[in-house]
């Protein structure tokens, strides 16, 4: 079975989704049973069946009271299905913001994900935790969605429906995911080279798993003086990319802080194993054409090294 | 036979550099109509090569046939390519031929203008294919546009678009919308001051209301369109900022500009198709069309609610609720009278004699498939499922649905229909069945299947996807139908070459019709009637074939 199935909901609003789509694709497929029938009769029943009837058929103009049947039931269909889409419309839109709630703002840059927690003070990329929301006592996650470059769409379907990141243009979206687990999706607009490969990942985890990993990255890491630390300070990486505690503050790529804590790299491209990070440094086209991250032109040696530094980052 | 025969046999002799001249610098409506189909089959050809780049790197997941730069530029050049440079010539084309027949007149309006409009929108598609070999500029940055066909902001910007092939797609699209604008006043004109002797606004054929509104929303439609392109040449070179959001523009005006025209457009394509089948189900029916004032009202009503429902393109953009919920409501209205519509066809077929001949297989086609592609679009007007299946493969499916099963299965309809009006031979029956039955097979495997990658999460636009998502067996059979699409097109291209050549003649009615192109000769002369006719009702030449009961006393 598909992991991104929307009708396997998972969080309130793809649920409530899931419920409306039921009622509209009954309403549909009623209406499609009722004139596809008719047509088909019709198609059947009046079709000159061997070509040589040259009469021609009583001319019928017209029926004000048969138009008028076929203009009021529509008009009845579609008050009712507005008035639930309305209902939804609503639930999801205007939900309230419960005190237990926690706030994340996602930012989407070119072709990742960027991860803030404002309370938690945590900074982490295209790995998004979030803890489980009991019915009883909902701990939803409200999402901040604002974009760095271009137009962008969080999608995770088994946890609701996507909003667009577009630029100068803050949305909001939430979700309260009653299973534990990995919820996968992807970017929903086209945001240039890279979109298929800007996959979503969402780790729902039991609130003690949660607080564990909050703790975890709320850590600075011990700032050591391996040889591949050096290079990886004396190159470009640290333009790009931040690892706290150290000089490097760039905003332009994935945060670095705690990258072994993550199982993928490249926004889910690639599984997160010493190999695929040394390709990755050496050759980001292989993984993933058209990313931003440029081939580094290390050597042999200076790959190994700055693998060998990441792999220390937890 | 006389007058005609000589002009006919008197052509093929002259050099051909004086009758390319003449196709060159013709105002001929018929000429001009003709010209405008054969670029859309030009494009058409064009668009499906890219079309069936993108299904084979699609074929299975990490498929490395071509790159991402690539693909992307395939779905950016087909999507263009296919609504502004396939449909809505061939629309203007079937328009231009047949609005002055059908309604006794002897041209267009203004028919320099009609030449003017052609030979603009000519021009846009040429500048637009010209960027696969100009788009890099100096800069090496890649050849064709690759921002998607409804090119959203910031892509555009000169940050994330250098080189330029945003520029050609630009400037083809403002080129075409020139000749699109023009050819939608002409059209206009012709209809409200060009009608024969008796026939009133409440007796022209449908096909004349229908390309009436049509035009009416082509202006409404592509004027913002235009005005956009502007725009965004202004903020790519004169330093403005209307959709550059790193300077404090906004990307959200754009996509109201873009679906202010996208939307309605797809009125604007789709009231030629319904114009084509209210003409041919009546013929093959043997019965008036049912319920004509009604079927006025509901092109009416169409027209009028199409200019308001463009922002259901945009339920994921963080509308207000109130917004969402207005959209909601205008999109789904619009389903009413679109019902009432297939509802009357349907009443016309009611009691018939029907004879199923290739124009009116595609047209019984176009029904069934319509009425899913309606349904599928209700779906798509609740807000909320539009959460979850906007910018999905779902909508894809049902967009072709409406472009590929409704509006381009009434344009095949109308070339069979009207190809022994327009060439005086007959096509070959037996392909015109070949043609459709590949083409419903091919179309039913492509586009029915992909409804289900869509629900199953996988967006639009996405060049290669992951093995583990349970979408690569839809994918392989959605790639499979394009074998027989690509089959069927074919027997439609040889019917159509073979029959000019060899088709037996067709005579002035083979279809047994009642509009008043089918009293001309085929193919009509110059001046299309020796005699400007005059009519009584809406079925002029049913009344000359049953002057014992004609239209006349029941209108």
């Amino acid at each position: 079975m598909s992991p991104t199935n929307i009708f396997t909901p998972a969080s309130t609003p793809a649920e409530s989704i899931f419920g409306l789509s039921i009622f509209v694709l009954l309403t549909v497929a009623a209406i499609f049973v009722v004139v596809f029938s008719l047509l088909a009769y019709a198609a059947v029943r009046f079709r000159n069946k061997h070509g040589d009837d040259r009469s021609e058929p009583a001319q019928v103009y017209g029926s004000t009271q048969v138009e008028l049947a076929w203009t009021v039931i529509p008009v009845l269909i579609v008050v009712a299905l507005f008035l639930a889409a309305t209902r939804v419309i609503l639930a999801v839109q205007n939900a309230p913001h419960p005190p237990g709630a926690l706030e994340v703002t996602v930012t989407g840059h070119q072709y990742w994900w960027e991860y803030r927690y404002p309370g938690l003070n945590i900074v982490t990329a295209n790995e998004l935790h979030v803890p489980i929301s009991d019915p009883a006592h909902p701990t939803p996650t409200f999402l901040t969605l604002l974009s760095a470059d271009t137009d962008h769409s969080f999608w995770v379907p088994r946890l609701g429906g996507k909003t667009d990141l577009i630029p100068n243009h803050p949305n909001h979206m939430w979700i309260d995911p009653h299973e534990k687990g990995l919820f996968l999706g992807q970017c929903a607009q086209y945001c240039g080279t890279q979109h298929a490969k800007m996959l979503l990942r969402v780790y729902v985890q039991t609130r003690e798993d949660f607080d564990r990993w909050v703790h975890e990255q709320q850590q600075t890491p011990q700032a050591g003086a391996s040889v591949g630390e050096r290079v990886f300070r004396s190159t470009a990486c640290v333009n790009c990319h931040t690892v706290s505690g150290t000089p490097a503050k760039g905003k332009f790529g994935p945060d670095l802080t705690h990258l072994m804590t993550r199982d993928t790299i490249a926004a889910g491209a690639a599984p997160n194993t010493p190999e695929t990070l040394r390709l990755w440094i050496k050759n980001p086209d292989a993984i993933k054409p058209g990313s931003k991250m440029p081939a580094m032109g290390l050597s042999d040696h200076d790959l190994d090294a700055v693998t060998a530094y990441l792999e220390t980052l937890r | 036979m006389s007058a005609n025969t000589i002009a006919l046999t008197e052509s093929p002799a002259r050099p051909l550099t004086l009758r390319l001249h003449e196709w060159a610098t013709t105002v001929d409506h018929k000429r001009l109509g003709i010209l405008y189909v054969l670029y859309g089959l030009i494009f058409l050809v064009l668009g499906g090569i890219e079309a069936t780049i993108m299904r084979v790197q699609l074929i299975r997941p990490h498929n490395d046939f071509v790159s991402p730069e690539v693909f992307n530029r395939m779905f950016t050049m087909h999507g263009t390519t296919m609504i502004f440079f396939v449909a809505m010539p061939l629309v203007f084309g079937f328009a231009n031929y047949l609005v002055p027949l059908m309604i006794g007149a002897r041209d267009m309006a203004f028919p320099r203008l009609n030449a003017f409009s052609f030979w603009m929108t000519a021009l846009g598609g040429l500048l637009l294919y010209f960027s696969f070999f100009g788009g890099d500029g100096l800069y090496g940055a890649g050849s064709a546009p690759d921002v998607g066909w409804f090119a959203y902001a910031p892509l555009t910007a000169k940050t994330f678009s250098v080189g330029h092939s945003t520029d050609f797609w630009t400037l083809s699209l403002l080129s075409s919308g020139i000749g699109s604008i023009g050819t939608a006043i002409n059209i206009i004109a012709t209809i409200l001051s060009m009608r024969c002797p008796g026939m009133t606004l409440g007796k022209m054929p449908l096909l004349v209301w229908l390309n009436l509104v049509m035009a009416g929303l082509v202006i409404l439609a592509v004027s913002p369109l235009s005005a956009a392109q502007l725009m965004l040449i202004v903020d790519r070179y004169l330093g403005g900022h209307f959709f550059d959001t790193q300077a404090g523009g906004s990307a959200v005006i754009w996509m109201h500009f873009f679906w202010i025209f996208g939307h309605p457009e797809v009125y604007v394509l789709v009231l030629p198709a319904f114009a084509f089948a209210s003409e041919i189900i009546p013929v093959f029916s043997r019965k008036a069309i049912f319920g004509y004032p009604v079927m006025v009202l509901a092109t009416i009503a169409i027209g009028f609610i199409g200019m308001s429902v463009w922002a259901h393109h945009m339920f994921t953009v963080g509308m207000s609720a109130g917004a969402n919920t207005f959209f909601v409501l205008s999109t789904m209205a619009i389903a009413v009278p679109t019902g009432i519509k297939i509802f009357n066809w349907l009443a016309t077929m009611w009691g018939g004699h029907i004879r199923f001949a290739t124009p009116m297989l595609f047209c019984v086609a176009f029904l069934f498939q319509f009425l899913i592609a309606g349904l599928t679009g209700v779906t798509l007007a609740v807000a909320p499922l539009d959460w979850q299946l906007g910018n999905s493969y779902y909508v894809v499916a049902h967009f072709h649905y409406v472009i590929v099963g409704g509006i381009l299965f009434c344009i095949f309809a109308a070339f069979y229909y009207w190809f022994p009006k327009v060439s005086g031979k007959l096509y070959d029956e037996a392909l015109g069945k070949w043609h459709f039955w590949l083409f419903v097979i091919g179309f039913h495997l492509t586009f029915d299947f992909m409804h289900v990658p869509g629900i199953l999460g996988m967006p639009r636009r996405i060049y290669t996807y992951e093995p583990d998502r349970g979408w690569d067996t839809w994918n392989l059979i959605v790639t499979i139908g394009v074998v027989f699409q690509a089959a069927g097109i074919l027997v439609f291209a040889a019917n159509l070459v073979w029959s000019y050549f060899r088709g037996k003649r067709a005579g002035n009615d083979p279809w047994d019709a009642w509009t008043l192109e089918w009293s001309t000769s085929s193919p009509p002369p110059e001046y299309n009637y020796a005699e400007i006719p005059s009519v009584r009702s809406r079925r002029p030449l049913w009344d000359l074939k049953h002057p014992e009961d004609p239209d006349w006393r029941y209108e």
